[in-house]
């Protein structure tokens, strides 16, 4: 992807002036990590409260009558339960039973939607659903007029509690809950929702409010122990990995099933919805040959891409793998065929013509204990 | 801090040698340090193997790469730090200092001609020369 062509988020400035490396993701060019560096902006959201831009996110908005319906028969959870005020994670999958994307949508009124989408996918998505949605049904990308800003740890709800109008029913908000607030002087949908394993609140606002409520964020009460953080991209993926949340193009894509992500969990297959008939299928011919495992690598860090082995021949292919820096472990994802799936298996993967010891451990390896 | 040390001399792979007699102490530089974000996980020759200037010998990785270390001399490993297998965020502490990987007794002097002087190393990472200096 040329870089001349990179998308901007609101926030660009703010990246540059604090330092922050910035580098081209899914065509635009983000954060991958402030001056303080991966692992510090990695435990100060553990410790205390980190502040992500996640502005190149797509955000689909689906209104009107017949919106639960066919967002129900899209989306692989169940949609038409999701009462107003919540939101719920699920699957976009193609009629062959494999992964478009990830979703997270939100039922903001009765016939009102927001569905969060891989900055990615937004285009393919797009496609994918205007093929299968009524054309009667109203529906925008959003995305360009969208900043999203995360805020996660736990220090998290006192951070935003101390900037927005309605601090009481923001406390009481639970997880996966979302309502509209006005936070640092900026409407915002805010949802608590996150990608870290943390507490925490994602903040969705018009792209005109994102600095001044970036700004506020980052203030903070003033006070220099735990105050909040800006944290890049780098520290996101060892968050989530760390939590176990697939990153789609490495652990889940149109070459992988929901069974085999071990995501069979947000298929309600007692509703029609795109994808089901082949999930069916799959569950009827004895489930999924291979899995999505976690790894623990002893004596090396295992990455996307690399071999993982078993009696010296290749068996599977590591999709994800870094040192948790929580953790204190090289961990990583991997498929593997079932019959080498069971906690406890001893592995090996490739790296760089070595073969490495790991072993297949619970996931995830981190949850916070409160 | 500079980001170069006076009187060592530099690869242009980033690797940094500190003669002692007819010994090298080697390592990576603070710049390149500061490239490769948190060190995480070290991998360096034993003592007895012979590495080969400009050869992979080792690999430092960081939470979000591997990177390769290169021998900046041929010589024969004396000694690697095992502190810093141990405990390799010393890689960014103290890049010069406890951070060091290898020493190494080099087999051919000549070859030192090739490396860097901390000037043209500076020239190399495009630090202006008036930053130099610790």
């Amino acid at each position: 992807m040329s870089t001349d062509a990179l998308l901007r988020t609101a926030l660009n400035a703010e990246h540059r002036a604090l330092g922050a490396r910035l580098v081209p993701f899914a065509g635009w060019e983000m954060p991958i990590q402030y001056p303080s560096g991966i692992v510090a902006e990695h435990r100060a959201t553990r410790a205390a409260v980190g502040v992500f831009d996640l502005s190149h996110m797509g955000e689909l908005r689906f209104t009107g009558p017949g919106a639960v319906e066919a967002l129900d028969r899209v989306v692989s959870s169940d949609i038409a339960g999701l009462g107003v005020g919540l939101a719920r994670y699920g699957l976009l999958v193609n009629e062959g039973g494999t992964i478009v994307d990830d979703v997270i949508v939100y039922r903001l009124a009765a016939a009102d939607f927001l569905m969060v989408v891989n900055a990615s996918n937004v285009a393919k998505d797009r496609a994918h659903l205007a093929a299968r949605l009524p054309s009667t049904l109203a529906w925008a990308d959003e995305s360009n007029a969208t900043a999203l800003i995360a805020v996660q740890g736990p220090r998290a709800l006192e951070t935003v509690a101390a900037l927005v109008d309605a601090p009481a029913e923001l406390t009481a908000l639970p997880t996966f809950g979302v309502i509209r607030v006005t936070v640092a002087g900026a409407p915002v949908i805010a949802a608590r929702t996150g990608y870290t394993g943390e507490d925490g609140f994602e903040l969705f606002t018009a792209t005109s409010q994102a600095v001044g409520l970036w700004r506020a964020l980052l203030a903070g009460d003033g006070s220099s122990s735990g105050a909040p953080v800006p944290v890049g991209l780098g520290a996101r993926d060892t968050l989530r990995l760390e939590s176990r949340f697939a990153l789609y193009g490495n652990d889940i894509d149109e070459t992988t099933t929901p069974l085999e992500a071990g995501l069979g969990w947000t298929c309600r297959l007692d509703k029609e919805f795109c994808g089901r008939e082949a999930i069916l299928r799959e569950k009827a011919a004895g489930g999924p040959r291979r899995r999505l495992v976690g790894l623990v690598v002893e004596g090396g860090i295992a990455r996307h891409g690399h071999a993982v082995v078993a009696d010296g021949q290749e068996v599977g292919r590591v999709t994800s793998g870094t040192f948790g820096p929580t953790v204190g472990l090289a961990i990583a994802l991997a498929y593997v065929p079932v019959a080498q799936a069971a906690l406890g298996t001893t592995l090996a993967v490739r790296i760089r013509d070595r073969d490495v010891p790991v072993r297949v451990v619970l996931t995830p390896w981190y949850r916070r204990t409160i | 801090m500079s980001m170069v040390r006076e009187g060592l001399l530099y690869s242009k792979e980033h690797e940094w040698v500190r003669l002692e007699g007819d010994v090298a102490f080697v390592g990576i530089t603070h710049f390149a340090q500061e490239q490769l974000g948190d060190v995480v996980y070290a991998e360096l020759p034993e003592k007895g193997a012979a590495v080969r200037q400009h050869s992979s010998m080792g690999v430092v990785e960081s939470v979000k790469a591997a990177s390769d270390l290169y021998a900046p001399v041929s010589g024969e490993i004396l000694e690697r730090n095992i502190k810093v297998i141990e405990k390799p965020e010393l890689v960014n502490l103290d890049p010069y200092g406890d951070g060091w990987m290898v020493r190494v007794r080099p087999t051919d002097r000549g070859e030192l001609g090739v490396l860097l002087s901390a000037a043209a190393y500076r020239e190399h990472i495009g630090e202006s020369p008036g930053t130099g200096g610790d």
